[in-house]
């Protein structure tokens, strides 16, 4: 089975007025299929802009990316709109639901722009929103719903493709302890339960202690890579 | 995303800021209103005209005489001033000519048995009819025998058929008296209804204008010479040939003035149609920049509206929306917008061509085509004015715009 992300040398360099700001400087890294990867490091280390990369939102200066086999690190901006709808799943900080609409249409966003006809949208969406614990939530604005629901919903919706990856950008950045520790154990339960993918960037070690493999980001390279041995649970 | 759903959804959008959305398409709906009753007022004015001269009859050329004639010692020094029948005769034999009726009217009582009303007698030719276009609806008029032998023969119109003989009897072969004279009425008119002027033309009798001038006034000269131009493109000619005619049979040379006025009816239409045609350009054109205002305010409301909803196009954008999807997606708002907005205008035209018409009581119609011209008109500004928003919206950076506070 071919990874779900394998990069080689890849690097992102930015014009800032006449400087050029170099983002990475030369990253590999391979992720295989069900593995639970934390992204970390300090502000400025290069790990938003890999995350961009790899959720296909950006393109490299430099470098391949494999996903799932298919090599698309320099595809048009339509074909990445596609494959992002299709095959990743995303999750914010800020949960990004649109506002005045219920959780049912939001987890069906995705689907819209997949083609998927509206009986299947509905029947999907529910069951995404049941399998993260919030079926009761359908009908409810964002408006009604606490931080925590609302970031479940939000991942719903990134489940609502099967999509071979999940990548989440500071999930729990905006969430209180208890919330935070209930949407990482909805996390660690998807990638047991349901050997979902998932990649996520985190600057706290509470909650990169919930992945199972842990990658450290310093001045746009990868300083270190480790199994960690020590799950939360 | 099909049709139906980016519509919907677009519609979605625009009830979510309800009061908003109606004030940014109320540019429009102001505009198409403007359009519409403009168009109404114009249709309604033109038909009232066209109307009028109709009633009046075909191609028709009438003499009166000048005012100079009425007043100061020239009139009578010069003898034959006043229109006379002769006037008429020598008129007729004029190329172009139709027919020519001189017309001798006074008013006075006529009595019907134990009726009687006032009304207007019209001495006039067996042509008036003709002239007039207006036709009998019972019995005969009267012929070139008649006015030779001044018969007292009358042709009612339907007002004085309806005064004098109530009860609904034919009044064929009936006597009337006018100004102690028995006239035999031998037809009736059939109903013309009101002038342009708001006469009720057919408050009228018609006799022969021989029996008017020698039986009732005594008088030689008519009020009026009416004459039918044999086409059209006839008036004008014929009108330049009847004041030729008449300066010579009046003995009119210049410096004198002439003591008569030939005019014709088609003229002063045109006048009055094209200062009507000047009047609906300027309103179009006032209308028109009341859309183009009315676009640009969808314009603005869109801008702000991509503006407001950065963080929700790059979510659409990184849940697979291409740009074109957003494109369409902020396009179809502004043109339901913008449509609705001159469905809207449509009907508050309406709703002013009726206020209108109540007011002039002129015909006033929206043709249809317009109708469908201002929607069209409408969805197309919500197209011209949000393509920029649009693209601006398509084009944003998804990492940028889901940063974006």
């Amino acid at each position: 089975m071919a990874a779900v992300v394998e990069v080689t040398g890849l690097r992102k360099e930015y014009a800032m007025g006449s400087d050029r700001v170099y983002a990475l400087r030369g990253v590999d890294l391979t992720v295989q299929p069900g593995e639970f990867v934390a992204v970390m490091g300090p502000s400025g280390s290069g790990k938003s802009t890999f995350m961009h990369l790899i959720g296909l939102l950006d393109t490299p200066t430099e470098g391949t990316y494999r996903l799932e086999g298919q090599e698309v690190s320099h595809l048009s901006t339509d074909t990445r709109a596609d494959i992002r709808g299709r095959r990743l799943g995303f999750v914010f900080q800020a949960y990004n639901l649109l506002p005045r609409t219920s959780a049912l249409e939001n987890v069906e966003l995705p689907m819209v722009y997949a083609g998927v006809s509206e009986a299947e949208r509905r029947r999907l969406a529910l069951e995404k929103l049941a399998l993260v614990g919030v079926p009761q939530l359908a009908a409810h604005h964002p408006n009604q719903m606490s931080g925590g629901q609302q970031q479940r919903v939000a991942i719903a919706r990134a489940l609502v493709n099967d999509p071979g990856l999940i990548l989440a950008d500071e999930p729990t950045g905006a969430l209180d302890t208890k919330s935070s520790q209930d949407v990482m154990r909805l996390f660690a339960r998807l990638n047991d339960e349901q050997g979902m993918t998932i990649m996520l960037v985190t600057h706290e070690p509470d909650v990169a202690a919930y992945a199972r493999r842990i990658v450290t980001f310093r001045d746009g390279v990868i300083i270190g890579d480790a199994m960690n041995d020590r799950r939360a649970a | 995303m099909n049709l139906a759903a980016t519509l919907r959804l677009a519609l979605a959008a625009l009830i979510r800021n309800k009061t908003r959305s109606m004030l940014t398409m109320l540019g429009i709906v102001i505009g198409v209103a403007a359009v519409l009753v403009t168009v109404a007022i114009g249709v309604g004015a033109r038909t009232s005209v066209q109307q009028s001269i109709n009633s009046l009859g075909s191609n028709l050329i009438v003499v009166q005489p000048g005012s100079v004639t009425m007043t100061g010692a020239r009139s009578g020094l010069g003898g034959a001033s006043t229109l006379t029948p002769d006037d008429g005769l020598a008129i007729a034999k004029l190329p172009g000519v139709a027919a020519v009726s001189p017309v001798a009217s006074f008013r006075t009582q006529a009595v019907a048995g134990d009726n009687n009303w006032q009304t207007s007698v019209n001495g006039v030719a067996p042509t008036y009819t003709f002239i007039r276009s207006w036709p009998l609806a019972a019995g005969r008029f009267f012929n070139e025998n008649d006015v030779a032998s001044a018969a007292k023969v009358a042709v009612l119109g339907q007002t004085v058929v309806s005064q004098l003989f109530p009860n609904g009897d034919s009044p064929i072969g009936q006597t009337i008296i006018v100004k102690g004279a028995p006239f035999t009425v031998i037809g009736t008119l059939q109903a013309l209804g009101q002038s342009g002027l708001g006469q009720d033309q057919d408050d009228t009798v018609l006799i022969p204008y021989t029996s008017a001038m020698q039986r009732l006034t005594g008088l030689t000269t008519v009020n009026v010479l009416m004459i039918s131009a044999a086409s059209a493109d006839e008036i004008d000619p014929v009108t330049a040939r009847v004041t030729a005619l008449l300066e010579q049979r009046h003995r009119i040379v210049p410096p004198q003035t002439d003591d008569f006025a030939v005019r014709n009816l088609q003229a002063i239409a045109q006048t009055a149609s094209q200062t009507g045609t000047i009047m609906e350009l300027l309103l179009a054109g006032v209308a028109a920049v009341s859309l183009i205002v009315g676009g640009i305010g969808i314009m603005n409301i869109m801008l702000v509206s991509v503006t407001e909803r950065t963080r929700e196009i790059g979510l659409r954008m990184a849940v697979g929306a291409r740009g074109a999807s957003i494109l369409r997606q902020f396009l179809a708002e502004s043109v339901v917008l913008a449509t609705i907005g001159g469905v809207i205008g449509v009907a508050a035209g309406g709703i002013g061509t009726l206020a209108v018409a109540a007011l002039t009581h002129w015909p006033t119609t929206i043709p249809f085509e317009w109708i469908l011209a201002s929607v069209g008109f409408s969805a197309m500004v919500g197209i011209f004015f949000g393509y920029y928003p649009a693209r601006q919206a398509a084009q944003l950076n998804p990492i940028e715009a889901l940063r974006f506070e």
